[in-house]
């Protein structure tokens, strides 16, 4: 009873003050959006790009306020998230690496399914736009939409045409399989065209996810951990060996350079080190704007004698958008949430960030686009990454990762490549022992989540 | 007969002492006391779950043999980095202490380093002996030295040792060089008299007269080494390669923040910090003895 007259009490008093303020709320109405705090690990021009696109969220309706916020690298951004929200004022949109995906879907109190979101906002979402490789990395093992994919990209090839051109090769096609790519490479060391021949960024993004993608051969038991925690990793298996093996004897006849670890690699082709490169898509703006010579992008290779007719789907990296929960959380910014990205999945704003950035354009929709657009026709071999992505159904070697505390695997397998490099192991005892300790990982994953 | 203050105020000097003591519970003992709490549970990264294990998270991490091979290391590399910043140090303000022309800037060039920032510091140094893109480090690939940190594990330790070092130089170089110039001239001149000069007159008179400056130094180099270099590893090599350079201080962030093992990197800091209350501890109680004050 008290209760209820103190809430009459407060309702009357409000309703007479906000008559007495009257005219004054009318200005104030701006400040009564609702804010909607977004966390990104964007930096420099991609940054701005995307704080660019909140920016013009905001200015296409008066309801909402999106304020989006450089949060550091994406495994600070990650870290700052989940502290966040173990203080209980997690931000309502987190922008999360790939890597980051099995640690958020285990955390389900955490994180609001994207497709509850719309659902609940009564928004309709039709997820069958994205791109079937996208699509599968960030839905749930019963197929749904559990993140907003976003800023996507795949490995691809970047060979240096000048320095082929100087070693007597065929600048304008690049090296399809593995065994074109040591050719080339000691073409290139021989006619001393380039200091190095073959390098690679991101190495485990590379050389075992992409490469198991493309060969068809898993990464890990249980469909990569997509069909349950209890997975384990089969990257010692004989064809992964064998890679490491053709990696390791490169490097032992000085066409290979190991490049460091993550994007440490990205440098060597644009400053123009090494005259084959192994990195990202999203490579592109730097290759642009860094490097002196002529260059090309072309296919992830390939064993020929492995992969018959065409090679499955390449996977893809970078980031996604998560809605964390918050012991606050209102309808309200939720709502406002599914506007946010509803606006961020239109044709045209991925077309722009797709051709500004050089991620991959991840609906359907914003390919047609960009295809209208001319881009394509003006900039030939920019849609190689969006072919390889969509070349192929995607099987379940193939469908991405779904491996917890990815990160932390990631630094296990350089650990070792860098320890079989050195010449301290072979390549059999490095992925034997690459399996070993992710295994140990992957235990302590599945018993933090289950509470074992 | 000694001069002693008192206070007539019962209040008053706990008043005083109030802000320091509220700076040393709210900034040391609460997150020391959380360590500890921490250090005792396993939970997931979201606090879903979390379970009170009492000392299983240590006796996991005292079983793991990348922890004691990261213990190894880092005693390794903080001798060296002590030896090498304390000895440069002293050989710098020796040389400063002399009558030279133009003293003042070379001293204060030579505090320079201190003013920079240790990921600043990984910047310089990954510019000049990089591969693949520092002057030096193309040198010596260029002149048949296979010189490439991000391969080899001793290049990567010695690389890190010198940055590191060369950060903790200046602060030796002013201690020091203060020590020196507090030895009074006549005990100097004195042992000059007696027929001490040179090498002999630095060990016995200069030397003894310095180790209260080195035992303080001693124990802030330690400090330093264990705890002040991660800025230099993490943006010089990031604990690579393989294991080559990770340190104990750089396994607790490694495990903590980028792999999310709350429990695990608990442990490994409050160990961490045994070790640090244990070193200091006995360099109190038998390095001590040894200096004259």
């Amino acid at each position: 009873m008290r209760h209820r007259r103190t809430a009459i009490a407060l309702a009357v008093l409000l309703a007479f003050l906000t008559l007495a303020a009257g005219p004054g709320l009318v200005p104030s109405r701006a400040q009564a959006r609702v804010q909607i705090e977004f966390w990104h690990g964007l930096t420099g021009v991609l940054g701005t790009t995307l704080e660019k696109i909140a920016a013009d969220f905001n200015a296409t309706q008066s309801a909402y306020q999106v304020n989006a916020t450089f949060k550091g690298t994406y495994p600070q951004t990650m870290v700052a998230a989940v502290a966040a929200f173990r203080a209980g004022n997690a931000p309502a949109i987190v922008q999360m690496f790939e890597v980051g995906t099995a640690t958020m879907m285990a955390a389900k109190g955490a994180v609001k399914p994207v497709h509850e979101l719309f659902k609940e906002a009564g928004i309709p979402f039709d997820v069958s736009v994205y791109l079937p490789g996208v699509r599968s990395y960030y839905s749930s093992a019963e197929g749904k939409l559990v993140a907003l994919p976003f800023n996507s990209s795949t490995p691809v090839l970047w060979w240096n045409k000048d320095a082929f051109r100087k070693a007597g090769l065929d600048p304008n096609k690049g090296p399809a399989t593995w065994e074109e790519v040591r050719a080339a490479a000691q073409r290139i060391r021989a006619a001393s065209a380039a200091p190095c021949g073959l390098s690679t960024a991101w190495p485990t993004w590379t050389q075992f996810e992409t490469f198991s993608s493309m060969h068809d051969v898993p990464f890990a038991t249980k469909a990569n951990g997509f069909e349950g925690m209890d997975t384990e990793l089969m990257i010692n298996s004989p064809l992964h060996v064998r890679h490491l093996q053709f990696l390791m004897d490169m490097q032992r006849e000085g066409t290979f350079k190991y490049g460091g670890r993550d994007s440490a690699g990205d440098a060597l082709f644009p400053s123009g080190e090494c005259a084959i490169l192994t990195a990202s898509s999203a490579l592109r703006a730097r290759v642009l704007r860094e490097a002196k010579f002529d260059f090309g992008m072309g296919y992830f290779p390939v064993y020929a004698d492995v992969v018959k007719g065409t090679p499955k789907n390449s996977v893809i990296g970078g980031a996604a958008f998560w809605v964390m929960t918050s012991p606050r959380r209102t309808a309200q910014e939720y709502k406002g949430v599914a506007e946010f990205f509803k606006y961020v999945s239109t044709p045209e704003v991925m077309a722009k960030w797709h051709i500004d950035t050089g991620y991959v354009p991840i609906t359907h929709t914003a390919v047609t686009l960009a295809q209208a657009s001319g881009y394509y026709t003006q900039n030939p071999g920019t849609d190689i990454p969006i072919k390889q992505l969509t070349r192929s159904r995607p099987t379940k070697s193939s469908s991405g990762l779904r491996l917890g505390n990815m990160p932390e695997i990631r630094v296990v397998i350089q650990e070792e490549m860098e320890r079989a490099f050195q010449g301290q192991q072979t390549a059999k005892q490095a992925l034997d022992s690459a399996v070993r300790r992710g295994n140990e990982i992957l235990r302590r994953f599945q018993r933090e989540n289950t509470g074992q | 007969m000694q001069r002693r203050v008192v206070f007539d105020n019962r209040v008053l000097p706990y008043l005083l002492l109030a802000p320091q003591l509220a700076v040393t519970l709210v900034f040391f003992f609460w997150p020391a006391g959380q360590a500890v709490y921490q250090s005792m549970m396993r939970q997931d990264p979201f606090g879903f779950s979390a379970r009170f294990v009492w000392f299983e998270n240590f006796a996991e991490v005292l079983r793991d043999p990348f922890y004691l091979s990261s213990l190894r290391l880092t005693v390794v590399f903080s001798a060296a980095v002590i030896l090498l910043a304390m000895s440069s140090g002293l050989g710098l303000a020796i040389m400063a202490d002399r009558q030279i022309r133009g003293s003042a800037l070379y001293k204060m060039l030579l505090m320079w380093p201190y003013a920079v920032a240790p990921a600043v510091a990984a910047a310089l140094w990954l510019f000049i002996f990089h591969p693949a893109i520092g002057i030096i480090g193309r040198g010596l690939n260029s002149a048949g030295v296979r010189w490439d940190y991000l391969l080899n594990g001793a290049q990567a330790m010695t690389l890190v040792v010198i940055a590191s070092a060369w950060k903790q130089v200046s602060y030796n170089f002013i201690f020091f060089l203060a020590g020196l110039q507090s030895i009074p001239k006549s005990v100097l001149e004195a042992s000059a008299v007696d027929g001490a000069a040179g090498r002999e007159q630095f060990w016995r008179v200069i030397m003894p007269l310095l180790s209260p400056t080195t035992f303080f130094l001693l124990v802030v180099n330690i400090n330093y080494a264990f705890f002040e270099t991660f800025g230099v590893i993490h943006s010089l090599t990031g604990g690579g390669p393989g294991k080559a350079t990770e340190t104990l201080i750089f396994k607790v962030y490694s495990d903590g923040v980028l792999n999310l093992h709350l429990g695990s990197s608990a442990a490994q800091s409050v160990v961490l910090l045994l070790i640090i209350i244990l070193l200091t501890a006995v360099q109190f109680r038998y390095t001590e003895r040894r200096v004259h004050y």
